[in-house]
Formats: structure tokens, C-alpha cells, sequence
């Protein structure tokens, strides 16, 4: 199929696209990589009536080390391709895991066109990026012609396909917390083929206090719920342990607690929750090891 | 809001195969469609619209890029590669087509024009690329008729024969 008729607007500056998206509100919709829009738009699945380019917006390519109050936090531009964020130096020092999750998107033409603030904004609740950007505490930086915000990871997935973005708001960059020195991180997930929406994912964060004991964990599933949402009894069970063998096991055993994966063709919920316990597993060692500073083979 | 005009065209400068276009496209074409349409440059397939099978694979300044998910109006100022851009006037094979040639790496065609320009991308950042390589920059083409053993080895014996023309034109 081919997509119905839309008005295009290419917006030169970011007040211009405020402008044009506080004008047309539910009838526009933001136009970045397209990877997950035009699809849509040729299936039909959405028709807007405007669509609102903000590729040549100047400024929001930007990816960058924000020092402002607080931690060091990386910033990536609405306009960063999940490409340029793969293979950017800054993000394998400072945020690997943005990088380990970004490798599992689709295939590489796909992520060079396709944006890593474009895949949080769609919010497909079985996707790697917002799930990644949970695991991380991120945050969302979204404008409007009535200012700024900031909307924590933890508030802005709402539902399947679904955020807290208020009508007129664009996002105009996502951030993390550097990942610090004693801080290991690790994605896994099981798709059916290469490429494929994983059929369930885990994200992991573990940061090792000076004793060794592990003194913060956040773990985030994709494909286990409506949205990515986060193995709260997994991290209780880990923080404060030890962060061996047994830890391990005991907190990936309460990775699906709570939760109410979907069921369809690719997994039944069981298999989703059979899923989230092994790769929670999985992903806490690599982790653990990473925090280390150990190789991820040791 | 009711779709009761048309909606303005968009004017574009586009560069197609070394040929700059001046063109006024409607909003919704899709890049494969002005390739395969207004421009009349078949070999671009489209195969399902929705960029999963990577049949109609370009380069747009460069990059491996679905023409089917890609609106015509976002390409101003942008030059693109297809697969017409490859073979000589005189209709010699481009040593990418030639290793295809030479290793049965096609059977019905289809798939083909992607997988050559996908190929043309990984060779231009890789000059000989292993097959786990050409697998992961291949990995979004799909193929019906192979089983893709045979894609791999062309791609892999065109980055050798490319190479050792190189380094031949330069002894």
C-alpha cells in the first residue's frame, strides 16, 4: 500500500517546528529517521494529516557530555541516528549499554536513518533503546511552545506505543548518567530471527560499592509488559547482596514477579516470563563482571 | 483535519546516478516510487513495503537506505546510488555483478539490486570483508531462492577482486 495524502512541513529552526506542531496538534506527526512512521504511514496504520520533517531543524544532531548541576549526563539529540550512537566513541565510554542495545535494532540500514530519540518517542514496548534509556535512568527532554521539561524514563512510557508527552511537545533530546567507574552494564535479549523485535530483553545496570557488595542495581525488560518496565523484586533482591553466584540466581528468580507479559505468536506469557528470569541472569553477570572491570569472558 | 485538497508539492534537488533532477514531488512518494515511477529506473525493487526485506536497498549520500522508507520530499540536496549506477555504458559487469556472475549468487533476481547495493556499502567501508561481516551488513536482505551461501562468497570474492585491481592499477 501506499501512504494517504499528508502536507509537508520542513521546519528550518525549533521554534518554527513548535510553532507548526502546537498549530496542528493530533492531526501532525513528527517526522525523524521514519523508520517506524513510514511504515506505518504505508500500511496505513497512520494517516496524518501533516507531517512535520524536523530533519533540517539546526542544533538537535547533537550528541554530547552535559555537565550542568549533578551528575555528567550524555545527551542525544532528537536527529542522532541509532547508527551515529553505535559507533560513537562518546557513547562507548560514557554509556555502553545505549551501544550493546542499539546493535540488537533491526539491521544497519535501517538504524542509519532510524533515530535512538525517535525509538523512545515511539515507545514500542518490545524495543531495545527505551528500554536501555530505563535501565540507564534517563530522562526525556521534551519542549513546547511553552517551555521545557524533563520527564524521567520511570513516567514517560505509559502503555503500548503510548508516553506522558503532553500535544504540541517534541522531544527534543534524551540523556543518561555517565556510566561511572564501578558501574557494569549489559544487554541481552532472544528475537526469533537477527534483527527481530526481541520476544523479551533485559537491560541491567549494577554499580559495586567500595566493599564489593553491590550498592545499586536497575534492571528493564522489553517484551514483558505494555511498556519496558523495570524488575523492581529482581533489584531488591540483588542490592545490598554480594553479587555472587547464589545473589545472582536468587534475584533473576524474581525477575518476572509482577509481571503481565502479552501473549502472541512469537511467546506465550509463560515464555516471556521463563525468558525474563534467564536473561536477567545473564545480563546481571555480564554486569557484575563488567563492574569489575573484568573482561566479560572471566 | 478532512483530506479535501491536495496537498502542496515539494520541490527537490536531487542527484540520481550522477544526474541532478529539479523535480516537484507530491509529499507521500516514496523515494522507490520516484526511482521506479518519475525517473523510470526499474532495477530499484520494491518488495514490501514496510523495510524488511531490503529488496529496494539505495545509497543515499553514502548509506544503505530502504527507498521504500524514505519520503522523496526529505531527499533535497541529497545524491543517490542505485543499481543502474553500477554496470559501464558499454554494459560491463561492475566487479560486484561480475563476482555475482561468476558465483551464482543470484537465482530469480529479485532480491539482487539490494543485496548489490548493500554490498557496494559494506565494500566501500570494508574492502574484504569476511563472511560473518557480509552477513551482518546483509542480514536486513532477504532472499528466497539461494540460502545465501552463495551471496556471501560473491560478496567476499568481489572485495578480493576489487582489492587486487586496486593494488594492480597502483604497481
Amino acid at each position: 500500500m501506499k501512504p494517504a495524502a499528508f502536507a509537508y512541513l520542513a521546519p528550518h529552526d525549533l521554534d518554527e517546528a513548535l510553532d507548526q506542531l502546537a498549530e496542528h496538534g493530533a492531526d501532525a506527526r513528527v517526522l525523524a529517521g521514519g523508520q517506524s512512521l513510514v511504515r506505518l504511514m504505508n500500511a496505513r496504520l497512520a494517516s496524518p494529516a501533516v507531517v512535520v520533517d524536523i530533519n533540517r531543524v539546526g542544533g538537535l544532531d547533537a550528541l554530547s557530555l552535559v555537565n550542568g548541576s549533578g551528575p555528567a549526563r550524555l545527551r542525544l539529540g532528537a536527529t542522532v541516528r541509532q547508527r551515529t550512537s553505535e559507533l560513537s566513541p562518546e557513547v562507548a565510554a560514557h554509556a555502553p549499554l545505549l551501544a550493546e542495545a542499539g546493535a540488537h535494532v533491526a539491521h544497519a540500514p535501517v538504524r542509519s536513518r532510524g533515530t535512538v530519540v525517535g525509538s523512545v518517542a515511539f515507545a514500542d514496548p518490545s524495543a531495545e533503546l527505551p528500554t536501555a534509556l530505563l535501565a540507564l535512568d534517563g530522562r526525556v527532554v521534551a519542549r513546547s511552545r511553552s517551555g521545557e521539561r524533563t520527564i524521567e524514563a520511570d513516567d514517560f512510557f505509559t502503555g503500548p506505543f503510548t508516553t506522558s508527552l503532553a500535544p504540541g511537545e517534541l522531544v527534543v533530546a534524551v540523556e543518561v548518567p555517565v556510566t561511572a567507574a564501578g558501574t557494569g552494564t549489559a544487554f541481552v535479549e532472544v528475537s526469533r530471527r537477527h534483527g527481530d523485535l526481541p520476544v523479551c530483553g533485559v537491560a541491567a545496570t549494577v554499580t559495586r560499592g567500595d566493599d564489593g557488595s553491590v550498592a545499586a542495581t536497575r534492571i528493564a525488560l522489553c517484551g514483558a509488559g505494555e511498556r519496558p518496565v523495570r524488575a523492581r523484586a529482581a533489584e531488591d533482591a540483588l542490592t545490598g547482596s554480594d553479587g555472587g553466584a547464589d545473589a545472582v540466581a536468587a534475584a533473576a528468580a524474581r525477575a518476572a514477579d509482577g509481571l503481565s507479559p502479552i501473549a502472541d505468536c512469537h511467546g506465550s506469557a509463560d515464555f516471556r516470563r521463563h525468558l525474563a528470569r534467564v536473561l536477567t541472569g545473564r545480563a546481571l553477570r555480564t554486569a557484575i563482571h563488567r563492574a569489575a572491570g573484568e573482561a566479560d569472558n572471566a | 483535519m478532512p483530506e479535501t485538497t491536495s496537498p502542496e508539492k515539494v520541490r527537490i534537488r536531487i542527484t540520481v546516478n550522477d544526474v541532478a533532477h529539479d523535480l516537484l514531488v507530491e509529499p507521500r512518494t516514496l523515494l522507490a516510487d520516484l526511482l521506479r515511477g518519475d525517473l523510470e529506473l526499474t532495477g530499484t525493487h520494491v518488495g514490501c513495503e514496510q523495510g524488511v526485506c531490503g529488496a529496494c536497498t539505495v545509497l543515499v549520500d553514502g548509506a544503505a537506505t530502504r527507498s521504500c522508507l524514505v519520503f522523496a520530499a526529505q531527499l533535497d540536496g541529497t545524491a543517490v546510488r542505485t543499481v543502474e549506477s553500477l554496470a559501464g555504458a558499454d554494459g560491463t559487469l561492475h566487479p560486484i555483478q561480475q563476482a555475482f556472475h561468476e558465483n551464482h549468487g543470484l537465482q530469480c533476481g529479485f532480491c539482487t539490486p539490494g543485496m548489490l547495493m548493500g554490498a557496494c556499502e559494506l565494500l566501500e567501508r570494508t574492502a574484504e570483508p569476511d563472511p560473518d561481516e557480509v552477513r551482518e551488513a546483509l542480514g536486513g536482505n532477504l532472499c528466497r531462492c539461494t540460502g545465501y551461501q552463495n551471496i556471501v562468497r560473491s560478496v567476499c570474492a568481489a572485495g578480493q577482486s576489487m582489492t587486487a585491481a586496486k593494488n594492480g592499477a597502483q604497481a
